[in-house]
């Protein structure tokens, strides 16, 4: 008897089990049905943001005079990390801190969103309220919202995006921002739909101690002289190899180099295409790793940072002004930074690493708000000047950078009292934006994925990492082709 | 599901079975809104191309079974699905020894074990802890500057830093430790429940006969102990075809090192990049099947022997 309870409540729980199972297993794509419709039945609304934006746009205009009455109150900002937040707390007159999301502008209260860029989470939660746009509540649509580079193209090439013209913005008082900076968030019909407050052209970072010991200096332009070239550069990383330090903390640390040289964009069509320049950097990643010149682990963990302290044994690190000051860990008592260990120098290629840009979404109910934080944070010399001074960031205005590029009293800490700003504002005007597409980020993680198991000795040729990457291009973008 | 069939004989007993159906309404209810709708509708979506490419939608389209094949004619799904069993295997079988034998103990009133309720709650312990936080945390121990390798590198064992997440191997095994150590307890607990429901004169029956413990052991507490045990296996293989967690967590999503830690639903999970929901659909519907005939398989395979 008692087998036979047991039996039939067996198959009860095996039915339920695999049901649920399944039940779970199913849910997720299920789920998002109702979402995948929503944009098909919006599908004509997407339409409606244009025509909007282009009758808003006098509108705007004439609001801009009149004092901002028939403005939100409530300003949603949406971002992955605190930076931009705490530039506006830090630089925008007016802006109060309420508490860890909110701030206060006047009697606007500001929302801030932030999801972190992990595993595409932030342009997730995006998508979803760009989306919703038009249902939303005025107080609960997305006013601001910031990008990147490497996917800043999926945003303005739609109309989910206003243009900068439609917001009272002219080309005057765009003009001391350098070029490349707005190339980035101009869409395929040239028009600007984003600015932005920083620059990001990158330089390698050496610690001084390590030159002084291993090459006997650590002035710059000598350093510069034993990494001007790769060559060059493989063989000064012997030479380091030799006293025992590592040329790099990572084979990912030179990545942004390689690939902004690159000559080819990502994606051409619906092509993916691979550049020379890339194959280079995997070669020359491989020659390093197997010489035991550096690492391959990934970018921002513990084991990269340890050379951010004197015992991490790390030469030279890859950045933009960003990475010096806000990544270094100079607030640390021990660090190389605090104790202003490094220097900067060009490195054997000149590149460019990241920056944000921040930009209106179409049907915002807080236009001039908008247009104001554009102005002050991203054109207004003064608060420019001040984020400089103040956060050594480099800042988006030709003309304040090479003032300061020129003051002799203007000193970086970090990089023990040397000024590197010559040397950015030079990166800064040879940046070229012309090669970005909307699947940037996705095909370059990837590629790095793939490239980072043949450069650990997993895959036995670059052919087999090659086609790792299409297999994992191609399961994240089912449009494109190889 | 419901296997009680009320007699007519009795009515008061119709009157009572009708409140047992009243209570049923609930799970049901949830059960068609949550689990059942979504079952049907992953069906039906599978059969369309349905994606986001940016913030443009694309489809839906109807475009057959295009999705199916495409899905079963790269290799990489039945990689993935041999990388999910494999790691289930290499951590189901330490389970099963270990929580046996420590079932079998902690039953076993002769042993007298001292202390019993401690080590029931502290086996019980790993599976408390979020799989995602158990794999960052061993992805903290064991990285290549972590607790682990400097006591390797302090005893030493090593004359360098063990780079576990860059083997195959390695990488594998952590996976399959951690899910040993988080389901170890769980088993041990569904067997002891099941051993103690053994009536104790068999054993005394036994014990009069002169049985060795090895002898009571496979002739008299396994074949009791089989229902439950396909149970354990059962659920065990469902949620071992459905890994995510662990290796999304440790891997950050990559699956590294070669892919070899991606397992089906992660694949699932790469498809949100442009919300795929035709393909998600089709792997879904893919997995449902397989699971179904696992499932089937291992509990034929059991309940055959049962009759010999």
């Amino acid at each position: 008897m008692r087998k036979k309870i047991l039996s039939v409540l067996l198959s009860t729980t095996m039915v339920a089990g695999i049901l649920s199972a399944c039940g779970s297993a199913a849910e997720t794509p299920a789920t998002e049905a109702p979402a995948a419709e929503a944009p098909a039945a919006e599908a004509p609304a997407a339409e409606a943001p244009a025509a909007d934006a282009a009758t808003e746009a006098p509108a705007a205009d004439a609001a801009a005079e009149a004092p901002a009455a028939d403005e939100g109150k409530v300003l949603n900002i949406s971002a992955w990390n605190e930076e931009f937040k705490s530039r506006l707390t830090d630089h925008y007159p007016g802006y109060e801190v309420v508490d860890g999301t909110t701030g206060k502008i006047g009697d606007v209260t500001v929302n801030w969103l932030i999801t972190p860029n992990e595993e595409n989470a932030y342009q997730n939660r995006l998508d979803e309220l760009l989306l919703a746009q038009d249902s939303a509540a005025a107080d609960d649509k997305i006013d601001l919202f910031l990008v990147e580079a490497d996917y800043a193209v999926k945003y303005t090439d739609t109309d989910y995006t206003m243009p900068i013209k439609d917001l009272g913005i002219t080309d005057d008082e765009l003009k001391d921002q350098y070029t490349y900076t707005q190339d980035v968030v101009t869409d395929s019909n040239g028009v600007l739909k984003g600015t932005s407050w920083q620059g990001c052209p990158g330089v390698m970072i050496y610690n001084r101690a390590i030159a002084k010991e291993v090459f006997g200096t650590d002035e710059p332009a000598d350093i510069q002289a034993k990494f001007s070239d790769w060559d060059k550069f493989f063989e000064s990383a012997g030479e380091l190899d030799k006293a025992g330090y590592d040329v790099i903390s990572s084979t990912a640390d030179t990545f942004r180099v390689y690939q902004n040289n690159a000559k080819l964009p990502w994606v051409n069509g619906t092509q993916i295409q691979v550049d020379d320049n890339l194959k280079k950097w995997v070669e020359d990643s491989k020659k390093l790793a197997d010489a035991g010149y550096c690492n391959t682990w990934g970018q921002w963990g513990e084991d990269w940072n340890k050379g951010f302290y004197p015992e991490g044994k790390v030469f030279a690190y890859f950045g933009p002004a960003w990475l010096i000051d806000f990544c270094m860990a100079a607030d640390v008592d021990g660090s190389v930074a605090h104790d202003g260990g490094w220097a900067a120098t060009e490195g054997p290629q000149g590149f460019y690493w990241g920056g944000t840009w921040i930009c209106a979404a179409t049907g915002t109910d807080n236009a001039n708000l908008v247009a104001d934080i554009m102005r002050k944070m991203t054109m207004d010399p003064e608060v420019m000047k001040d984020i400089v001074l103040k956060d050594n960031d480099f800042v988006n205005n030709r003309p304040v950078m090479e003032e300061l590029a020129n003051d002799p009293s203007y000193q970086n800490a970090v990089l023990g009292g040397q000024n590197p700003l010559k040397m950015f504002c030079a990166g800064a005007d040879n940046i070229d934006m012309a090669n970005l597409t909307a699947y940037d980020q996705g095909l370059l993680g990837d590629f790095q994925t793939a490239m980072g198991d043949y450069i650990n000795g997993n895959y036995a040729t670059y052919d087999e990492a090659l086609e790792q990457f299409y297999t994992l291009a191609l399961q994240r973008y089912p449009e494109l082709t190889r | 599901m419901d296997k009680n069939k009320s007699t007519k004989a009795n009515h008061n007993v119709v009157k009572f079975n009708r409140w047992g159906y009243i209570f049923l309404i609930p799970f049901f209810v949830t059960y068609i809104i949550f689990s059942l709708i979504p079952l049907f509708s992953t069906i039906y979506n599978s059969f369309f191309e349905n994606y986001r490419s940016g913030l443009k939608q694309i489809g839906p389209n109807f475009v057959g079974g295009a999705n199916y094949v495409n899905l079963l004619t790269t290799p990489e799904i039945w990689k993935y699905l041999g990388n999910t069993l494999l790691m289930w295997v290499g951590g189901f079988i330490p389970q099963i020894v270990i929580a046996l034998l420590l079932a079998y103990w902690f039953s076993d009133p002769s042993l007298r074990l001292k202390g019993q309720r401690f080590f029931k709650t502290v086996i019980y312990m790993p599976n408390l802890i979020m799989a995602s936080a158990f794999s960052m945390l061993f992805f903290a121990l064991f990285s290549d500057s972590g607790p682990v390798n400097q006591i390797l590198l302090s005893l030493g064992a090593i004359k360098e830093p063990f780079k576990f997440f860059q083997f195959v191997g390695a990488s594998r095994i952590l996976v399959m430790l951690m899910n040993f150590l988080m389901w170890f307890g769980n088993t041990t607990i569904l067997l002891m429940a099941g051993m103690l429901g053994i009536d104790s004169s068999l054993y005394e029956a036994a014990q009069v006969d002169g049985a060795t413990a090895s002898q009571v052991f496979f002739k008299i507490t396994m074949p009791i102990l089989r229902p439950i045990f396909i149970y354990v296996l059962i659920t065990s293989l469902i949620g071992g075809l459905q890994m995510f967690d662990v290796p999304q967590i440790l891997t950050n999503g990559r699956g590294n090192p070669m892919d070899a830690l991606t397992t089906v639903i992660m694949l699932l999970n790469r498809y949100l990049t442009s919300k795929d929901v035709g393909r998600g659909g089709a792997l879904s519907v893919f997995l449902f099947i397989v699971t179904g005939i696992l499932s089937l398989v291992v509990f034929r395979i059991n309940s055959s022997k049962e009759k010999d």
